[in-house]
């Protein structure tokens, strides 16, 4: 834990149940795979905060280096790496990701 | 700087030498694609370790020369063909 950055991605995504770094914000995504993961918690109405990584190098770098994945989005639940685009839409898809919200105790809308 | 889904796939079996590799240049322009990685040495892993191999393999080439990678992991379905 040298990288000061990691510090506060640590307090992120203790503080935060869902927390997803992302390019843009949700209300305004500049990257499709931000989009996508943004359009899929709020289809299944998870209360979440974003950080976006397009507004400061330091933490584009350092989320990189803290979940030792190359890319963004990435997705943060009760502080546990859930993963990028692909997993996180291979889990909406499955079912996987409303029954793992439903594990760790989030609220969320029953997924149709 | 793209990247030639050839080379993806060689990078790839250096790591993974048992993968069945798919690879679907999506956008024809060598810089977006789409990879399925099928192997045995990936069953009992979860999904961010499989695709953390993938990506290591690749060394830093994804987000970087590659701007986008889809990529789908998995470990053979019992009685699939190896």
């Amino acid at each position: 834990m040298t990288n000061p950055v990691f510090e506060r991605i640590q307090s992120d995504i203790t503080e935060n149940p869902v927390f997803l770094y992302m390019k843009g914000n949700a209300m305004f995504p500049q990257c499709g795979f931000s989009a996508r993961v943004v359009q899929i918690l709020t289809h299944l109405g998870v209360p979440f905060k974003t950080a976006n990584v397009l507004e400061d190098a330091e933490l584009r770098e350092g989320i990189k280096q803290f979940s030792n994945w190359p890319t963004v989005p990435q997705l943060y639940i009760k502080g546990e790496f859930i993963g990028g685009c692909d997993i996180v839409t291979e889990m909406f898809q499955s079912g996987e990701l409303a029954s793992t919200l439903a594990e760790k105790g989030i609220p969320h809308e029953a997924s149709a | 700087m793209a990247m030639s889904a050839n080379e993806i796939e060689a990078l790839i079996r250096v790591a993974v030498p048992d993968a069945r590799v798919t690879i679907e240049d999506l956008a024809g322009d060598g810089d977006h694609y789409a990879a399925t990685v099928v192997s045995e040495s990936f069953r009992g892993k979860s999904r961010v370790q499989q695709h953390q191999i993938v990506y290591a393999a690749l060394r830093g080439r994804v987000g970087g020369d590659l701007h986008a990678l889809a990529l789908q992991t998995s470990a053979p379905e019992p009685g699939a063909p190896a």
